[in-house]
């Protein structure tokens, strides 16, 4: 879709982010779902106690199943980013979240040129207008 | 060497399932693992390799390996159709018997009957691997993937820009006397700096080339070695290792070379001091400082200092590298570095690199390949010769 469709489908403040939709498959739906009320979803195993992302059936730790969906804060800190300078800029980033796993993310409405690696970041949803919206992330 | 008697099948498993609808494949995948795992009596962690063919979703097993969890030392996709599997036992025997890994996991799964009714495509490779859908909406790009391994070594070890344009200006001093490199100007510190940034902190002199052609090695059992007029290069050593986000605990601040380098230089019973000659995978220049610590050819995170004021160079420095003029300078052939690496390694051994670059003695010599997305998922793998009639 268009990213001017995205715009208007989702926030007032346009942000800065291509808006591309996410593949979505019957084990990462209630990620997905999750998005579009707002919520942050990563995998928890209630064998070994371990957090991980991206979220699959399976623990990668323990190899245990008995896995469940864990609502996160929202908050992390960027792990490492770099700003993509050739046509449009965008920003791609490693955050970590409070929760502990780390996740591939878009930083946006920010000052490129004032990222810090350590800096805290919270969650902002961009609606792709197919059933979900993506995870970037923004300073504070 | 015979494989008879030295491996055993230890577990199998047939999944009931015969219509998967409402799993994807990498579930499946794992879910036979887990089902042959539990009749052999074994631990997830104690697979050390891990064989799988075209079935499989993403780059040669990798990405499923990531999805179970595993660290490997030996990884085997090939691809003959439905006898893979068959093929693939005999490899893991071979592997077991020459002590390159100790329990290994063979697995098949694909949903054919779910995908037609759901109208799913059917794609050789297996369909998009899990990861997919959680990076591909963030747009990243080989450059990006690599530049934030650079930003983060920067920040953890206080590398800088100049110290990473040396090894640009290491591989063009080699290219010069190159005929066939694509670059052959000779460039400062400060024409890397002053090129374009591409991705945050790289330039665009911090990035390999883009080149056709290719290349080829043949390899031959001792005996007809000795009944040729080449030098007999020996391959004392090797090792691999992918590497890839581990559940969310990432760590960019190193390769896979950490673990396929250990294991070279264990089995050629040398140490990294000992090497008079190395190829270096060099897509990009933090490719090769943060392979170099990863080798032990110096401390984790000395990787900026060590490349510095041209050790690098061949005839100046410690370490002389990419001789031919590497992938930054000569050839990246059809994005892939790898055989390169190993060409200029054995012209050096032999004694048949330019004279100009030829390191003098050179009896010791290694070679390493770096494949993927340093700062995701990758391959790493590690050769070590000498020349036998040296």
């Amino acid at each position: 879709m268009s990213e001017a469709k995205a715009e208007t489908a989702t926030t007032k403040t346009a942000p800065r982010a291509k808006i591309r939709a996410p593949r979505i498959n019957d084990e990462s739906r209630p990620f997905w779902e999750a998005t579009t009320r707002g919520e942050l979803l990563v995998k928890h195993c209630t064998a070994c106690g371990e957090n991980h992302y991206f979220p699959r059936t399976f623990c990668p730790f323990c190899f245990s199943d008995a896995t469940e969906w864990l609502k996160c804060s929202g908050r992390g800190t960027i792990y490492t980013y770099s700003v993509t300078r050739r046509g449009e800029p965008y920003a791609i980033a490693y955050v970590t979240l409070e929760e502990g796993p780390t996740m591939l993310t878009n930083l946006i409405d920010c000052d490129f040129d004032k990222l810090a690696i350590g800096q805290a970041v919270k969650v902002k949803f961009v609606d792709t207008g197919e059933g979900s919206a993506l995870p970037f992330f923004v300073p504070g | 060497m015979s494989i008879k008697g030295k491996a055993y099948i230890a577990g199998i498993y047939e999944h009931p399932l015969r219509e998967g609808t409402g799993k994807t494949v990498p579930q499946l995948h794992a879910e036979v693992a887990k089902g042959a795992l539990e009749d052999a009596g074994l631990d997830k962690n104690d697979i050390d390799a891990y064989y799988c063919a075209g079935d499989v979703p993403g780059m040669g097993g990798i990405n499923q390996a990531e999805y179970m969890g595993l660290k490997l030392r030996q990884i085997d996709s090939t691809e003959t159709g439905g006898s893979s599997y068959v093929l693939h036992v005999r490899h893991a025997a071979q592997a077991i018997a020459a002590g390159h890994c100790k329990v290994a996991l063979i697995t098949l799964a694909g949903r054919p009957r779910a995908d037609a009714k759901e109208n799913y495509s059917v794609r050789p490779g297996g369909g998009a691997p899990a990861d997919y859908g959680f990076e591909a909406p963030f747009r990243p790009s080989i450059v990006n993937m690599y530049a934030m391994v650079a930003m983060r070594h920067m920040h953890e070890f206080g590398t800088t820009s100049a110290q990473l344009a040396w090894v640009k200006v290491a591989a063009s001093h080699h290219a010069q006397h190159n005929p066939h490199a694509l670059l052959r100007d000779v460039v400062t510190v400060e024409d890397v700096l002053n090129s374009p940034v591409v991705s945050d902190p790289l330039h665009r002199l911090d990035c390999c080339v883009m080149t056709d052609g290719g290349g080829a090695i043949i390899m031959v059992a001792p005996e007809i070695a000795k009944s040729l007029k080449r030098p007999r290069i020996r391959v004392l050593g090797a090792g691999e290792a992918p590497k890839h986000l581990n559940g969310g605990k990432v760590d960019l601040t190193y390769s896979g070379a950490i673990w396929s380098g250990a294991d070279a230089f264990a089995e050629a019973g040398v140490k990294p001091g000992d090497i008079k000659y190395a190829s270096i995978y060099d897509s990009f220049t933090i490719t090769v400082v943060e392979t170099l610590e990863d080798l032990g050819f110096c401390a984790k995170g000395k990787g900026g200092p060590f490349v510095a004021d041209g050790n690098l160079i061949s005839g100046v420095g410690k370490l002389p590298f990419n001789t031919d003029g590497g992938g930054l300078c000569n050839n990246h052939p059809s994005d892939r570095g790898g055989i390169t690496k190993v060409i200029e390694a054995v012209r050096q051994v032999r004694g048949e690199a330019h004279p100009k670059v030829q390191v003098p003695n050179c009896d010791l010599v290694l070679a390493h390949g770096t494949g993927g997305l340093l700062g995701s998922r990758m391959g790493s793998a590690t050769v070590i010769m000498d020349r036998e009639d040296a």
